[in-house]
């Protein structure tokens, strides 16, 4: 099998995010970064796929020349090739945007795959949108927030999670499946993975090499304002026996607060 | 014209297509405009009148026999042949996990850009200004899409409800032509985790455990104590589920769910910065913990320090006569 798997780098979960207000952007300044933890899923995934049925496995990302640390660490946890899909541009959160991009990129360069493995969600923009759109502009099928896939032939069967629920996706491939938490237990990068990692280059396409266009991939998300949340006041503290404490607290969730 | 996507699941219309139709209808109103929904399957017969009470002028049911089961590729070509007759000016879903697999797909056959998950929207100078968390909620964006329709997915259980006089409007019933090859992924079934009927991103209150449950088993007692409560549903913090005591699906924070319940119920939960990410815009917050110094009693309304294993049992019985 080809598989191609597309992964991201945002701020560390850990992160306390501090916002430029002149730019209305985050600042990177002091931001440790990684590869966006559903990505994680994917790329575990394409090497158990590559391990059951043989073939290859190559990692792209979009992403500024700071994202080949990310690609790295795909390599050494075994991927066969990295790309970096070169874009200055910082976070635009703007799906379409990227989607052009890795539609042109495949359609140019990738041509031949059976597989698009994404994470469900890039931590960070939360926007849950270039799985579907690269599968659209490409004519592909979909599974997305996948926790279980099989493949057979040139067919796939995937588990995906549904409000209170799961349903079973069939479809044809070649295809787009973006991955969830619950779908494996991805691999730590071994010494020797590292070691060979470090050996490889990472190519780097430039959009222009794909043929896009300033306004193809300028941005159509314009951002007015960007702000963290209003900081949430510590309240009450219940004190009492257990059977006190939770008498009070029935009573103030349904007398002051009004919830239940 | 608004175009608003109405999702139904075993027949029934869900209760965040009902909050979209809601807030498309007063944004709409402000830009003079109408409300049309529309709905795609086969043989819909058991049209729900809530759909014109909640804002609807007219409703579009999408029939073709291939479109019984979801697809993303059918769904979205049905949806894309009634853009091109009926030109709306916005497109809203909601943001469940139909919503989040169509919409983007929509938005590029249109060739748009998308607005996911909005926990508001404005009108500004005559154009929609939509509000979005981003970093799990570390951060809000306020943006406007410079393309046309605009299209957006609206977080469920942050928007009302409208409660408008029309009692009906129009219903226009259109076969779809789709092409079998367009079709090339479809569901085949639905597989229901015995007794979970509500999602946490649905659920009105999220009953939530972390570490301080010490194991497994212990899960059960927030079982039960959700199950006494009207419209509520089990969460739980990563270390939880990363512990393997609870399946993922339950799992509250950054590299979970972000939820936005009526009521937040936080048993033995620390409060790690990615899982107040995920909750802190709950309308309200309770934390019981042992810990006085646990960071979850900075964002709590009301807090409990104390065992859970007293309070849970304790709080059941109090809920118990609440309910009843």
């Amino acid at each position: 099998m080809n598989i191609f798997v597309f992964v991201k780098r945002v701020p560390d979960t850990e992160s306390k995010i501090r916002i430029h207000h002149e730019t209305n952007s985050i600042v990177e300044e002091g931001l440790n970064f990684i590869i966006s933890p559903n990505d994680e899923y994917a790329v575990e995934e394409a090497l158990r796929l590559r391990e059951a049925k043989g073939g290859q496995v190559t990692v792209l990302s979009v992403g500024p020349e700071g994202a080949a640390v990310i690609l790295k660490k795909c390599l050494a946890m075994g991927a066969d090739e990295a790309v970096l899909i070169k874009d200055d541009l910082k976070e635009t959160y703007d799906g379409l945007r990227i989607a052009k991009m890795i539609a042109k990129a495949v359609e140019k360069k990738f041509s031949n795959f059976d597989l698009l493995l994404f994470g469900r969600q890039s931590v960070g923009a939360d926007n849950s949108q270039v799985p579907s759109m690269v599968a659209e502009l490409l004519g592909l099928p979909q599974a997305n927030v996948v926790t279980k896939l099989e493949i057979e032939g040139k067919s796939g069967t995937a588990s995906r999670e549904i409000e209170g629920a799961s349903e079973k996706v069939v479809f044809s491939l070649p295809a787009v499946v973006s991955a969830q938490k619950g779908l494996n237990e991805p691999r730590y990068e071994t010494l020797k993975g590292i070691m060979a990692a470090k050996k490889k280059t990472i190519p780097v396409v430039s959009l222009e090499e794909l043929g896009l266009v300033s306004d193809e991939v300028s941005p159509r998300v314009e951002v007015i304002k960007m702000e963290t949340p209003a900081a949430r006041q510590a309240g009450k503290i219940i004190t009492g026996t257990p059977d006190e404490a939770a008498k009070q607290l029935a009573s103030l969730l349904r007398n002051e607060a009004k919830v239940i | 014209m608004f175009l608003v996507f109405i999702e139904t699941r075993e027949g029934q219309i869900k209760k965040s297509s009902l909050e979209t139709l809601g807030e498309a209808k007063r944004r709409a109103g402000e830009l003079g405009e109408d409300v049309e929904a529309v709905l795609v399957g086969a043989n819909m017969d058991c049209l729900n009148p809530e759909i014109f009470s909640s804002g609807a002028s007219k409703v579009y049911l999408l029939e073709n026999p291939q479109l019984a089961r979801y697809s993303s590729q059918g769904f979205t070509a049905a949806l894309a042949l009634l853009v091109q007759v009926a030109a709306p000016k916005a497109i809203f879903f909601a943001a469940t996990a139909m919503g989040k697999d169509l919409a983007p797909r929509l938005a590029a056959k249109l060739g748009v850009a998308l607005a996911s998950d909005c926990t508001k929207v404005a009108v500004r100078e005559g154009k929609l200004e939509f509000t979005r968390p981003v970093y799990a909620g570390k951060a809000f964006l306020t943006f406007g899409l410079k393309s046309s329709p605009q299209i957006a997915t609206l977080r469920p259980n942050v928007f009302a409800v409208s409660e408008s006089r029309t009692a009906a409007g129009e219903v226009i019933k259109k076969d779809v032509a789709i092409p079998e090859s367009v079709i090339k992924g479809q569901v085949a079934e639905v597989l229901k985790e015995k007794g979970e009927e509500i999602d946490v991103t649905e659920a009105d209150v999220i009953v939530s455990g972390g570490r301080g449950l010490k194991g497994p088993e212990n899960f059960a007692l927030l079982k039960e104590l959700s199950a006494i409560i009207p419209r509520s549903a089990v969460g739980a913090s990563r270390s939880a589920v990363d512990s393997g005591w609870i399946g993922h699906q339950h799992q509250v924070g950054q590299t979970g769910k972000t939820v936005s319940p009526n009521l937040y119920l936080a048993f033995g939960i620390s409060g790690a910065i990615q899982h107040l990410a995920g909750m802190s815009s709950s309308k309200f917050i309770v934390a019981v913990n042992k810990d006085p110094e646990a960071p979850i009693f900075k964002v709590a309304d009301y807090g409990i320090v104390g065992d859970l294993f007293q309070v849970i049992p304790a709080l059941k019985e109090e809920f118990k006569k609440l309910f009843e």
